[in-house]
Order: structure tokens, then sequence, then C-alpha cells
């Protein structure tokens, strides 16, 4: 391995960037460790900016545009902060058949925002899955990383009222 | 790790928990965890200390029982099912260990949705405790891995899954000992196996509920197909949706390098394996073979033409062997019974059993393990228990986004490769998603076009651009502004994206739109010509 780039120091002092320099180097430093460096940036920071996709990439040492080519193709990457709550409404095929899009319906209208944005308070953001894979318990919403089963408008609605109004 | 030294973990297992004479299983896979198990299961431990029973009797957190939508499920000693348990029920469930069961609570399992099952690949989901090691190994864990390395040769083991018929649980359904041999023979400086638990069709859990409910039985699936096509390294790419399925799988390659089953000289042997676990991204294509191994190289993952095969340059350009989570989980009782006593179950040509995910409108939804053959009206109608609300069966949807709607016409047809894939719909992962009269058949086609076409990488233009048009029709045609002259189009397009697209994603994109027009297409007429939905979605 070419030793003569030296390793980049973190952008700024922060101590999570102590977490992402664990992974680049049980990675080896290499490209290959991309993504799962990436997962770590996020699971540490929430997403990914500018700033932390430069570092890594220069700490893997692959072109910016890579980066930024492998965290937009991912659905799981997300280069802009979310709210205090997320709410993510699973829009797998048996949550589809059993009404999730009319809880959809119901929440865009409550929240006047699309899957994906965040409301402007920046108290809840809402999100879209392809499916949880909690498929016996349709139509499945995460309320924080929470799985709900079975959820039905009313339920969904006063939920998110209190978000928003707390 | 010695045999004689397996064979002591599993005998003070085994002596260890014969010193119960009271038992009670709470399911702690997701689906119960998200209805609370985990309070049940604390008050049945807080109850049990109270008590001053904790010498005889367990409390032991298992994995999925399969019945999902009556969860927190809790099965005991005395051989009751208990269904929506709540945290209150404690005292009363640990009562009844010693009487009557607790009626109110009580789940009948002489019905057919427990009796018409089959379980190989399901056989400790439920039983063990998914996050001890000496629980797997005190019911013949990594006895088949011990077997093969110590009396059959490489080539034996082969031989073995050649000869038990077992065909990729994927959803193609390729030969697994083909694919292994074909792997063992090839030349390479480094071999790798891959673990695809990228489970991206909607509508499936069947590799979640594995990972979560037995996780040491796919390492050792994984482990025997190392040595068999001469392997030392190899990935789990799992989804990074499924939190508890990559805890459970950390800690089980934890307690197996551990205890040596994992690492360097396994059992005196000059095997070395080693497994590492990469996190999927959300990206549904990954789970096509050359896409997914660009994404365990930490690249964008976009498949790539076919061949050269994985088999001769996979990961780094290396042989590679990829395998689904269920391939691999069938493997140890292959080995352990032997290939004959496999290939004894199921039909002609689809040997074993199949693990099923059960959702949409249908009685009893959760997972199912049944012999290959078995009719969609028994999956629908007996094991499923009908349809609910007095409402009338439409259509079963297996194969995900790559699969079709088989109608009342195909209930008759027994469930294995060949007959699916004549019906115009695969075998596919394992979703099977039941729907009645109130899902109309165009919004279901629009409703998987869409998802391919999100989901489409964009390296091919039939599929980039195709799944985009067909969508545009179907969208025209829920909204009742599409003319025959559309439709036409629509069957071309099927069959442009299906003989020219790069990988399976865009080849079978236009399946629901296929089978669809096929056995609905008095549906499609009546939107376009009449400007009505039968089922009254879409006019909404």
């Amino acid at each position: 391995m070419p030793s003569y780039v030296a390793k980049p120091t973190p952008p700024n002092q922060d101590k999570r960037w102590k977490l992402v320099d664990a992974t680049i180097r049980r990675q080896g430093q290499q490209a290959r460790g991309l993504i799962e460096t990436l997962h770590t940036v996020q699971e540490a920071f929430g997403y990914l900016d500018e700033q932390a996709l430069r570092y890594v990439a220069m700490s893997l040492r692959v072109p910016l545009s890579r980066a930024y080519g492998v965290a937009t193709f991912y659905h799981f990457f997300t280069l802009k902060p979310a709210g205090e709550h997320t709410c993510v409404i699973c829009m797998g095929t048996a949550c589809y058949i059993k009404g999730a899009p009319q809880l959809l319906d119901a929440v865009q209208r409550d929240l006047g925002i699309a899957p994906g944005e965040t409301t402007a308070d920046k108290k809840v953001s809402l999100l879209t899955a392809r499916c949880l894979g909690s498929c016996g318990l349709a139509p499945a919403v995460v309320y924080d990383q929470e799985v709900a089963g079975k959820v039905a408008t009313p339920a969904i609605r006063e939920r998110l009222k209190k978000w928003t109004s707390a | 790790m010695t045999p004689e030294e397996l064979d002591q973990i599993a005998e003070t297992e085994r002596e260890e928990q014969s010193r119960f004479t009271q038992r009670v299983n709470v399911c702690v896979a997701a689906g119960c965890l998200s209805c609370q198990s985990q309070s049940v299961k604390d008050s049945l431990d807080q109850e049990v200390a109270r008590r001053g029973t904790k010498d005889h009797c367990q409390v032991k957190g298992v994995g999925c029982m399969g019945l999902c939508s009556e969860g927190p499920l809790v099965s005991t000693s005395a051989g009751v099912l208990y269904k929506k348990v709540e945290a209150a029920d404690g005292a009363a469930i640990l009562d009844s260990l010693e009487g009557k069961p607790v009626e109110r609570l009580v789940c009948p399992t002489d019905v057919p949705f427990f009796q018409r099952q089959k379980k190989i690949v399901l056989e400790n989901s439920g039983n063990i405790d998914p996050e001890r090691i000496e629980d797997y190994v005190a019911v013949n864990g990594y006895t088949a891995l011990i077997k093969v390395l110590t009396e059959m040769s490489p080539r034996e083991v082969v031989d073995e899954v050649t000869k038990s018929g077992l065909r990729g649980r994927g959803g193609a359904g390729y030969p697994t000992g083909l694919k292994w041999s074909t792997v063992a023979k090839s030349v390479g400086t480094q071999k790798y196996v891959i673990c695809n638990a990228d489970e991206g069709d909607p509508g499936a859990f069947m590799d979640r509920s594995v990972l979560e409910s037995d996780p040491h039985r796919v390492l050792e699936g994984m482990l025997i197909a190392g040595y068999a096509v001469g392997a030392s390294e190899a990935y789990i790419y799992v989804r990074a949706e499924y939190p508890l399925a990559i805890k459970r799988l950390r800690n089980a390659i934890r307690q197996a390098e551990r205890v040596g089953l994992l690492g360097s000289n396994i059992c005196g042997t000059r095997f070395s394996f080693r497994i590492d676990l990469r996190l999927g991204a959300g990206a549904f294509v990954c789970g096509e073979e050359t896409a997914l191994i660009a994404s365990v190289e930490g690249k964008r993952g976009t498949p790539r033409p076919r061949p050269p095969y994985p088999a001769m340059e996979g990961l780094f350009g290396q042989p590679t062997l990829i395998n689904n989570v269920e391939t691999y989980a069938n493997i140890a009782p292959i080995i352990r019974n032997g290939g004959h006593w496999y290939a004894q179950i199921g039909t002609e040509k689809s040997k074993g059993t199949k693990v099923f995910a059960l959702a949409g409108r249908v009685e009893n939804t959760g997972l199912v393990e049944v012999p290959m053959g078995i009719s969609l009206r028994e999956m629908v109608f007996e094991i499923g228990g009908g349809i609910p609300e007095g409402r009338k069966f439409k259509a079963v949807q297996t194969g995900g986004p790559s699969g079709g709607c088989l109608p009342t016409e195909c209930l008759d047809m027994p469930v294995d490769y060949e007959s699916l894939a004549k019906a115009g719909s695969i075998m596919g992962s394992g979703g099977m998603i039941v729907m009645d009269e109130s899902s109309c058949m165009v919004d279901v086609a629009k409703y998987f076009m869409d998802f391919c076409m999100t989901e489409s990488c964009g390296k091919c233009i039939p599929c980039r651009v195709g799944t985009y048009q067909m969508h545009r029709i179907l969208t025209a045609i829920g909204n009742m502004k599409a003319t025959d002259q559309d439709l036409k189009m629509l069957e071309e397009l099927c069959d442009l994206l299906k003989h020219t697209s790069l990988c399976g994603l865009g080849q079978s994109a236009p399946n629901p739109v296929v089978s669809t027009l096929r056995s609905f297409a008095e549906e499609y007429r009546a939107h376009i010509q009449e400007h009505r939905c039968p089922a009254g979605v879409c006019d909404k």
C-alpha cells in the first residue's frame, strides 16, 4: 500500500470522529470500506454532510464523486439532518393492501410535508420504508425506532399530534 | 475445539436444562418484540424471582413461533401455546404450569396452521435461545460441521448436497450442488463464500426470522460450504433495516469465534474460516448477485453482464459462492441426515421444504414451513385460515416485484418452482400475499411497477426508461385516461424489458403486469373502456 499519502486529520475536534477513524482503520484505509465507513458516520452524526463525505473520501483515497455516488445511490443514507422525531410508514406489499396509503395520506395532510421531508419547525420527519419485514402486523409504522403494528389512521394522527404540540 | 469438547458443551447444557422441570418460552423475534414481548418476558422473570422458583422454572427468550399476527406468543412446558399475552398475565401463566391452562389466552395448536407444517429450516425456531451458542449445540448444533471436517472430503460434501436436490431458496432455484461444484472446481488464490441476507422483496420476512431465531444454523451452513468449495473468508450481506438480526448475527459470530468454531485451524484441521458482516444500505437491486458483490466491495450496487459468473470471477475477481440465508440453513440437516433423506421430501423437481411469509388479506398471517408441492388452496384456506370478514379470494401474489398474481383458477396448482413459473409467477424468496376483492389488480401492478422504477439502478436503458414508461401508462389507466393504444404499448414494453434488460430486476419487472393482464384482463378493460374501477380503489 503506498504510504506517501498521510491520513487526513478530522475536520474538527468532535469526539465522534474517533468512531469513524476506528472503522477506517479496521477497513485498512481501503476503498472497499466505503459503505461501512458511511454507515458509521451516519450512525454517529445522523446524516452525511459534505464535510464528512470529503473526509471519508480522502481517508479511503477514493474520489469525492465516488463517495457522493455511493451516498446517493443507497436509500439508507441521507444527506439532510432528520427532525427531532421520525415517523416511518411501511409501504411493503402487505401494508399497502392493508391500508398504508391511507395512513400516508392522512399524515401528509396533517403535517403538510411529503415523504422524505421534515416539518419547518424540525419536529417531525416523515419517511416511507420499502418493507420492514413486519408483514404479519400490517400496516406497520416505526415511531422513533419503535415498531407499531396494525396501525389505524386515528392512532397515527394522535401520536403525531403529541409530537408536534410538544 | 475438538469433537469431544463440543460433546462436552452439549452434555453440560442438556444437564443444565434437565434441572428445570418447568419452562416458559417467550418469543423475542422482531414481530413479537414490536408487540411488547420483552415486557412479558421481564414480568415473567420478576414473578419467578419473587416466587423463588428460579431453580426449577426457566423463562427463556426464543425465536419466531410463526403466528406473528397473534403475538406476543408464549409456549410452556405443559405444551400450551398462549397468544396476545400481556405483561400482567405473567402470574396466571406461571400458575397454569401446574394446573389448568389460562383459557382466555390459549392459542389452539391442533389447527392446520401448525399441523400442516413440516419444519426443517425452522426446527429450532421457537425452541432455542438465539443468543446462546450452548442452546444451539445442545440440539445437535455444529455436529454436521464436525462430521464434515472429520469424516468427509470436500468432494463428498458437494455430492451429498447434490444428492439432496436442494435448489437455491433465493428465488431462481438454481441447483445448489451444481453451484458448489462449479466454485469448488474454479481456480483462484482466494475463494469467498457470501450469504445473501438482503431480503429486499416487500412482503417477505423469512430470512429475517431465520437470522433472528437461529443465527448459528446459518453460520454452520456457511462453514460447511466454505469447506466444500475451499474458501476461507466469508461475508454475510445483511440489510441495515434489520437491526435485531444484525445484533444476533454479530453475537453468534463472536460466540463461535470464542469456542473455536470460527477462526484458524478449526477442530485441529487445516480448515480456517472467517465470517464478517457487511451491511446493505437499502437497494433492492443488491439482491442480484453481481450487484451484491459490487456493494460488498464498497461500490454502488450495479449489476454487470454475466458470464463470467461469480463462481468463476466474483468478489475481488475471485471465485465466489453466493447462496441465500434459507439455502445455508438447509445444509446442516442435509449433512446430518443424508441427501437421500432430504430428497424424499417435496416433489420430483423441487425437493425439501420452503418457508413462506404468509401475509395480506388472510386470517392467519405469519411464517410457515411446508413441503414443496403443497397446493395454493391448502396454503390460503387451510394454513392461512381463509379470507377474513367473509370476503372473496381474488389472487395470491408470490415472488414480490419479480413475481406475479395467481388467480382462483391456479389455486389447485402445486407450489413448486416449475408450476409457479408456468403460471406466470415465480417462487421467489417466499413472500406470499393474499388479496381479496377489495384490491384492484391494476393498482397492484402499478404499485410493483412503482417499486421497480424507483429501485432500477439506472445502468441499462430498457430497465431505467422502460419501467418509467410502464409506470406512466399504468398511472394513466388508474386515472381512467388511457386508451387501447396505451394498452398495446404496455404489452410491447413488457416484452422489451423481459428480453433486453441487463439483470433480473429489469427482466422480471414486467411479471406483475403480464400476470395481471393474463388473469384479470377484464379489470384493465373496465378502466380503459368503461372508466370505472371494479374494486373501487382507483376512482376514490
